[in-house]
């Protein structure tokens, strides 16, 4: 099969690449450019977890085709804790609420709500738990999450912290 | 020195990090995308692998042509059943031997002739990348012969019923009979006899991350080395030396952060088998990874059964017997032995006084998948019976359920109380401790049952069907035979601590940091725990049916205690005093009243560890570090009360909960945090099991629900707040006084929510039996009572 050239900004990386055209996006960032934090839980765009930021806005890794993503721009979860490591507003918030377990939903719920909060600094419990009906976790039953979402909300509102805010939408 | 100089519950008491909300040391890791999860293992030179499945659910293979896969492009090789290595030309081997068991089958690495089931592995084939293995399993061509199925465990038991295996006489896999007390007396003039017929569904624990394996060969040292999403690293092993005909000194299997287990990656699967054939035939690394699928199709799955439960009483309420038949369909194969059905009846009696009992069990194969614990194991359904027959009981009598209940509680001055069974671990089924009346009234008083009567019939003015149901549950816990740790100081005084129990996500590495800094009295931070490596201790029994705290939480106590009298032996030779002298903080060994003579802990292992010319203390034993297995005596028993208060929409059958409150007694609590995590998940995933989730599979045993539009999980919007009580009554059968935590939300779960329901809906009389209740069902139960007849008055 003819591969496609991939040009693509992730985490602020350019990257140049080659794909099969079939190539996933979920397999091209986990197994081609080794950034293995976004998760394959179910392949067919149920769960979540693949969850990614596509120029701003959530995708689903296991339903976008890696060359769907030449001249666009990807965050992933690596791309969420600062230069130095710390962890952003919202991670740290996660580990403070106990909103993880075994931790492989992780990724897709952050960048779910990494969205929300650029859209709203002051979202609602029923709006956080909407928001994230598109990413199943088993171990937590979402409540250490929405609370997480809350608290990170809470901070964000009262701090001068800049990393979220609104995106603005891709040019048609 | 041995395990009789420690002081039973030192240092539980007045501490730093024990019973403390300690944020977790895993999180960082998990949170920046840098877990290590075994689909995340890039090794060079490394294939991946796809297994081609049956599509019939009974069949006999005819022929299989794997020509034309195996000359595909990107392709290495095509694996069928005798393709295989002798020693990997059989079956699973079976490792939970039960006299009851009347043919102790597992599945075959790869069939030879006759699949059983629809997913059972056929064909392995291994390519560059998952995409030519898959596009090479299309091209394999299978003849099959199809042999008629069996769907349905009651069908199974007819006598004209078609074989699951033909070469059985029945599908009988196993009968069990068993029960205490005078049960013909109890019923013969009883006052009052209620009886009912309870069915629940099957579906699977679905964690996130699916199954996957790496099987990596060094042919210079013959070390093979296998890495699993799995939950029992030494178990896994066991399989594997047996299955490879290995050295099991050369053997390492190794479980790195795992997305979720909750009880069906706890079997051995023919894929890692496959994967360490191809490993060591093409000598490349090997992964296999499962697509979910695969998960719906081949990973174990639970609930299966129907129960017919009887129970006599007194006049005034007072249990004088239960008597039951139940049928539990295990599927195909039994991976995990009859552990589960086994648990389910010996869970029936719960915190309530029986004189008398009765069980009947059988254990029937079907064509479908196979069946072994999901988070509950069995106790789901039993609670589910029990719950349910009392509630039934509750309406004949004329007496309010809770009230029911509490005339029968075991007191907790009758602890340990010995409820009749001998349990899954051999002994006795003793409660060894707990107040079950306090647990229920915490519960109650909660979620303010003796206001509901007031809340219903002022909803029902509004129009509104809002129940409250109540599920009561003791679980066994912490069962042995053991689990191990071994604790060590290295050389930069950093503290190790090693343990065959693997997590997968229960914050096993923070919660035995607290344990071991709080004996060793060093910061949380000198700790690294490691976890679910085989090479890291040499025995394991593996995280399952809550057992980890109580067994390897011991052991890491016990051996952290261990180390610090060896450390303070050797410090006392050093500085030259008495080992009374020596007081230990952070880390640092000094003399009590010269604080200028201290040693670091980190000198001390070197010095224990050998220095040419340093002689050793007399009686002590090279290194500051010791390994230890907990055996605990017996099970120790956690118990809890649900109380759910919930809305059902009568014209679509669709809940809404409105009040969870869940009471949970699981002993001495080392992080509160972890404990709440645990109840709030695994209350979730009864939340699921009692509306959602259902496993559907047609009359011909073929599976219908096989992705996640097709099978619900509970989403955020379906789980509520969970309002946790707890209490603290430690357990008297280990040093640290701590129970299982991890399944107590789910087993009352699907009973206390059903209950809810019925009452909800108690002025149209329904009755429901079966779980999952899914929308549907509610309407046609409401259907049939005529609900829909008359519009609802106000």
């Amino acid at each position: 099969m003819e591969h496609r050239k991939i040009i693509t900004v992730v985490n602020g990386t350019s990257y140049q690449c080659e794909a099969e055209p079939r190539r996933m996006l979920g397999d091209f960032l986990r197994h081609d450019l080794n950034l293995t934090g976004t998760h394959y839980g179910c392949e067919h765009g149920v769960c979540g977890a693949c969850t990614v930021l596509l120029d701003g806005r959530t995708a689903r890794a296991c339903l976008t085709l890696a060359a769907q993503v030449h001249g666009h721009e990807i965050t992933t979860v690596e791309g969420l804790a600062g230069q130095d490591g710390t962890l952003n507003v919202l991670q740290q918030a996660f580990k403070e609420c106990h909103a993880l377990q075994c931790g492989f939903c992780t990724p897709g719920m952050l960048m779910t709500l990494t969205e929300l909060l650029n859209e709203t600094d002051d979202p609602s419990e029923a709006e956080i738990r909407e928001a994230i009906t598109g990413n199943l976790c088993r171990c937590t039953g979402y409540q250490p999450i929405v609370a997480a979402a809350l608290l990170a909300a809470q901070r964000l509102r009262s701090s001068t912290d800049t990393s979220f805010q609104p995106q603005p939408l891709p040019q048609e | 020195m041995d395990l009789s100089d420690l002081q039973p519950g030192a240092l539980t008491e007045n501490t730093r990090y024990i019973g403390k909300r300690v944020m977790r040391t895993e999180d960082d890791k998990l949170l920046k995308g840098q877990g290590a999860y075994v689909d995340d293992m890039h090794l060079p030179q490394m294939l991946q692998g796809a297994v081609l499945r049956s599509p019939h659910a009974h069949a006999r293979i005819v022929s299989i042509d794997c020509s034309a896969a195996r000359t595909l492009k990107g392709v290495h090789a095509v694996y069928t059943h005798a393709d295989l290595p002798a020693s990997a030309r059989r079956r699973v081997p079976s490792m939970l031997p039960n006299p009851a068991i009347r043919l102790d089958r597992n599945q075959e690495i790869l069939c030879s002739n006759e699949v059983t089931f629809a997913g059972e592995a056929v064909a392995f084939v291994v390519a560059d990348n998952r995409y030519i293995a898959e596009d090479a399993c299309a091209l394999i061509e299978v003849e099959y012969d199809a042999l008629p199925p069996v769907a349905e465990c009651r069908a199974a038991l007819l006598p004209d019923a078609p074989l699951c295996h033909t070469d059985a006489q029945d599908n009988v896999a196993a009968h069990i009979n068993i029960g205490f007390g005078d049960i013909d007396a109890a019923f013969a003039d009883a006052p009052h006899i209620v009886e009912e017929t309870y069915w629940q569904n099957r579906g699977s624990a679905h964690p996130m991350e699916t199954r996957g394996y790496v099987a990596e060969y060094h042919a210079t040292t013959g070390q093979l080395t296998v890495w699993s999403s799995g939950q029992a690293p030494h178990h896994e092993k066991k399989n594997l030396v047996e299955l490879m005909a290995w050295d099991p000194e050369r053997l390492r299997v190794i479980m790195n952060d795992v997305g979720g287990g909750f009880g069906p990656k706890l079997p051995f699967y023919p894929e890692e088998a496959l994967v360490a054939v191809a490993a060591v035939d093409l000598q490349r690394p090997i992964k296999w990874i499962e697509d979910r699928r695969e998960h719906f199709l081949a990973i174990t799955q639970e609930r299966d059964q129907w129960w017919t439960i009887g129970m006599a009483l007194d006049a005034d309420g007072k249990i004088r017997g239960v008597r039951l038949s139940m049928i539990h369909d295990n599927g195909a194969f039994l991976p995990w032995g009859v552990i589960t059905p086994y648990i389910s009846i010996t869970t029936t009696p719960g915190p309530y006084v029986i004189p008398a009992m009765r069980a009947d069990l059988k254990v029937v194969f079907t064509n479908k998948c196979a069946t072994s614990p999901v988070r509950g194991a069995g106790r789901p359904q039993a609670v589910f019976a029990m719950e349910r027959i009392i509630d039934k009981a509750a309406r004949t009598l004329g007496m309010d359920r809770t009230e029911l209940r509490r005339r029968n509680l075991i007191q907790a001055s009758q602890m340990p109380y010995d409820a009749g069974f001998i349990y899954r671990d051999g002994k006795p089924l003793i409660y060894d401790s707990g107040d079950y009346p306090a647990c229920q009234q915490a519960a109650l008083t909660q979620a303010d049952y003796d206001g509901f009567a007031l809340r219903k019939a002022a909803a029902r003015k509004e129009g509104r069907f809002i129940g409250i149901g109540i599920g009561n549950f003791v679980e066994g816990t912490g069962m042995g035979p053991f689990e191990g740790a071994t604790v060590r100081i290295q050389a930069d005084g950093k503290i190790a601590v090693l343990t065959g129990a693997s997590p997968q996500g229960q914050g096993h590495k923070t919660t035995f940091a607290q344990i071991c800094a709080e004996q060793m009295n060093v910061p949380l931070e000198s700790i690294a725990v490691i976890t679910g490596d085989t090479s890291g201790i040499s025995m394991g029994v593996g995280t399952f049916a809550s057992r980890v705290t109580v067994n390897a939480g011991n052991s890491v106590y016990l051996a952290a205690q261990m180390v610090m009298k060896k450390a303070i032996k050797l410090a006392a030779f050093m500085l030259k005093c008495n080992e009374d002298e020596i007081v230990v903080s952070n880390g640092i060994a000094s003399h009590r009243s010269d604080p200028d003579k201290s040693i670091s802990y980190g000198e001390l292992a070197k010095v224990s560890q050998g220095m040419p010319g340093f002689s050793m203390p007399e009686g002590f034993t090279g290194g500051l570090e010791e390994t230890q297995y907990f055996t605990p005596a017996q099970s120790t028993y956690c118990n809890g009360t649900a109380v759910v208060e919930l809305e059902v929409d009568r014209e679509t059958g669709h809940i809404q909960i409105l009040n969870y409150v869940m009471a949970h007694d699981s002993g001495k609590l080392i992080n509160p945090m972890i404990v709440d995590g645990q109840i709030i998940g695994s209350v979730a995933h009864g939340i699921g099991n009692a509306t959602l989730e259902w496993m559907q599979y047609d009359e011909n045993a073929q599976p219908t629900t096989t992705n996640f539009g097709e099978y619900l999980l509970p989403m955020a919007t379906d789980v509520p707040h969970v309002d946790i009580v707890h209490l603290e009554t430690p357990s008297p059968l280990n040093p640290l006084g701590v129970k299982g935590a991890g399944e107590g939300g789910t087993i009352p779960a699907t009973a206390a929510i059903i209950g809810a329901m019925e009452d909800a809906l108690s002025e149209y009389g329904v009755e429901f039996t079966e779980s999952p209740l899914v929308p549907h069902r509610v309407f046609q139960k409401l259907k049939q009572a005529g609900a829909y007849d008359r519009a609802v008055e106000r």
